[in-house]
């Protein structure tokens, strides 16, 4: 395929996507909303105002950022995670395997279709936000890149997931004893001021710490670790799960016999 | 003329040690009708899925006309359409996204994959229900839509897995007519089938498989040729003799106006009724007991076996 062809390909995949989360969006779309104007309402207003400040700023204001990146993560990865998953169920990616299509196409199609899902959920919480506070950007591009770089991130999980996925249990597992405690546990809520030495160490383990505080840093200009080493260190995982996605499409594991 | 397919030992070895193929070799010319038999679990479907990438071959060469799998696997994609055994789009799609998609994967303008979606759904009877969610369609239509789908692109090689499998009668007539105008219209097909009397029907020649191995590769007028014995029933208009007996003939009385009769190769069918006709009976109609390419099939089959 000569690199237009590659790239109507691509535009398939990423049309598909988006007409397949836009189709069904009372179980893509409105659950973030829903979910996140609760944690706006008990976490920021009702809890929230009895807390105080948190790192300079009012506790809403603190939240919120972590609060748009959880839906992110939440919905680049589910997106994928079930879109692949399902066309591995009922056969379909069959279509495009039997095609000229390359590997490499095939990926970043899903994974464009997962970000823009999340950009989509993105935008809504950030609307939705805007009833509880005022949001101050302090650096756009950052925050730009750092929501890019993010739901590619966890879009490619997603993609891993879903190979390695034989039922529909599995590609709930993760998301629920994996992602959930790692975005509980990656300062959304918390500074990592509050944490002890020792617990503080064990979170710099959690890809997701990096993600809140670069996005925090973006929107408020303050962050619990340096800026650059957020940035690559998600751009480290990124690659690391790019490699092993293009690793499980090259050699056909679980896609082929 | 380079042939349509060309498999050279091909072999397959599952990761739980099956054996499917073992060291298989067919060609398919250019513009031929090609029948793949077998019985279940011979390596049909192995096979398929290996000429367009399902399955990961284990040994051997595929070449799809100048493309050789190994060195240039897109390019043999590209003069290929496959038609599965099962259903394998997206249920909750529409047939007209379906088929507009695969003609993105292979990397058409949408205008263009638009128009073929509506020229060959069309031409398979489905462009009414090209709004309606796939999953509402009858067998015989989810089974035409993948025949659109697998055309989209135009291939010059399309690939039939049971393409009328659960399909009433009148449905499969018409989908033999299709399938003959595409063949005259110069595709080569490929057609793995059970209903052998669709093979004799339309295809020109024949490769049996069984045990992944190739047990006869040949045209099915030479296969025929080659059929030892036909039996065939005849009714009459009087009444048959209790005693009914044919010199030279292995004749069997089933009831008082039909009978079963032995041909053997070098005898003809002529002097069946001129024997009769010299007792006095009078055939009203005649029929093969059974396929002929079905006792051909089962032979080589057994005798494999």
């Amino acid at each position: 395929m000569n690199a237009s062809e590659q790239c109507r390909a691509f535009m398939t995949i990423v049309r598909k996507e988006i007409k397949r989360y836009l189709r069904i969006w009372p179980q893509t779309l409105l659950p973030s909303a829903i979910t996140m104007s609760l944690y706006f309402v008990i976490f920021g207003s009702l809890i929230g105002s009895r807390i105080g400040e948190m790192g300079g700023f009012s506790y809403m204001e603190f939240v919120v950022p972590g609060l748009i990146m959880m839906a992110i993560v939440t919905n680049s990865y589910s997106n994928v995670v079930s879109s692949f998953f399902g066309s591995k169920f009922n056969h379909s990616v069959e279509e495009l395997l039997v095609s000229p299509t390359p590997n490499y196409v095939i990926l970043l199609g899903y994974v464009v279709g997962g970000v823009t899902r999340g950009l989509f959920v993105a935008i809504v919480v950030t609307l939705v936000s805007l009833f509880f506070t005022r949001l101050h950007i302090h650096n756009f591009f950052i925050v730009i890149v750092i929501v890019l770089m993010t739901s590619t991130l966890f879009a490619l999980a997603g993609f891993i997931n879903a190979v390695f996925a034989n039922s529909f249990d599995d590609i709930s597992i993760i998301p629920t004893f994996v992602l959930t405690p790692l975005i509980y546990l990656g300062g959304v809520f918390y500074s990592m001021d509050l944490l002890p030495d020792f617990w503080a160490g064990v979170s710099k383990l959690n890809p997701l710490v990096y993600v809140v505080n670069a996005f925090r840093y973006g929107v408020l200009g303050v962050s619990d670790v340096n800026l650059l080493f957020s940035f690559g260190m998600i751009g480290l995982f990124t690659a690391a799960a790019f490699a092993f996605s293009m690793h499980l499409l090259n050699s056909g594991k679980r896609l082929r016999q | 003329m380079i042939p349509a397919l060309t498999i050279k030992n091909l072999s397959k070895v599952y990761d739980n040690g099956f054996e499917a193929l073992k060291g298989i070799s067919l060609t398919v010319e250019q513009g031929d009708f090609y029948a793949l038999l077998g019985p279940n679990g011979a390596g049909k479907s192995t096979t398929i899925g290996i000429v367009c990438s399902l399955v990961s071959k284990t040994d051997g060469q595929v070449q799809v006309f100048d493309a050789d799998i190994d060195e240039d696997f897109p390019a043999a994609k590209k003069y290929i359409g496959i038609v599965p055994q099962e259903f394998n789009f997206n249920m909750f799609e529409t047939a007209f996204d379906i088929v507009v998609n695969q003609g993105g994967y292979y990397g058409m303008p949408v205008k263009l994959a638009r128009q073929r979606a509506e020229k060959y759904l069309k031409e398979l009877g489905l462009w009414d229900k090209r709004a309606v969610a796939t999953r509402t369609l009858s067998g015989g239509m989810k089974r035409r839509l993948m025949i659109a789908r697998a055309l989209v692109h135009q291939p010059k090689l399309l690939i039939l897995d049971e393409p009328t499998a659960g399909v009433d009668i009148e449905m499969r007539r018409s989908m033999w007519d299709f399938l003959q105008k595409i063949n005259a219209e110069g595709t080569t097909i490929i057609l793995t089938t059970h209903y052998l009397e669709e093979a004799e029907a339309l295809c020109r020649h024949i490769g049996i498989i069984n045990h992944g191995e190739i047990v006869e590769d040949t045209s099915i007028r030479e296969l025929l040729r080659r059929l030892q014995r036909e039996v065939f029933i005849l009714d009459s208009v009087e009444d048959l003799p209790e005693d009914l007996s044919l010199p030279g003939f292995v004749a069997r009385r089933i009831d008082a106006h039909s009978m079963e009769v032995e041909v053997e190769k070098g005898q003809h069918i002529n002097q069946v009724f001129a024997a009769l006709d010299a007792q006095g009976i009078h055939v009203s109609s005649m029929r093969n007991r059974a396929n002929r390419l079905e006792e051909m099939f089962v032979s080589l089959v057994e005798g494999a076996a």
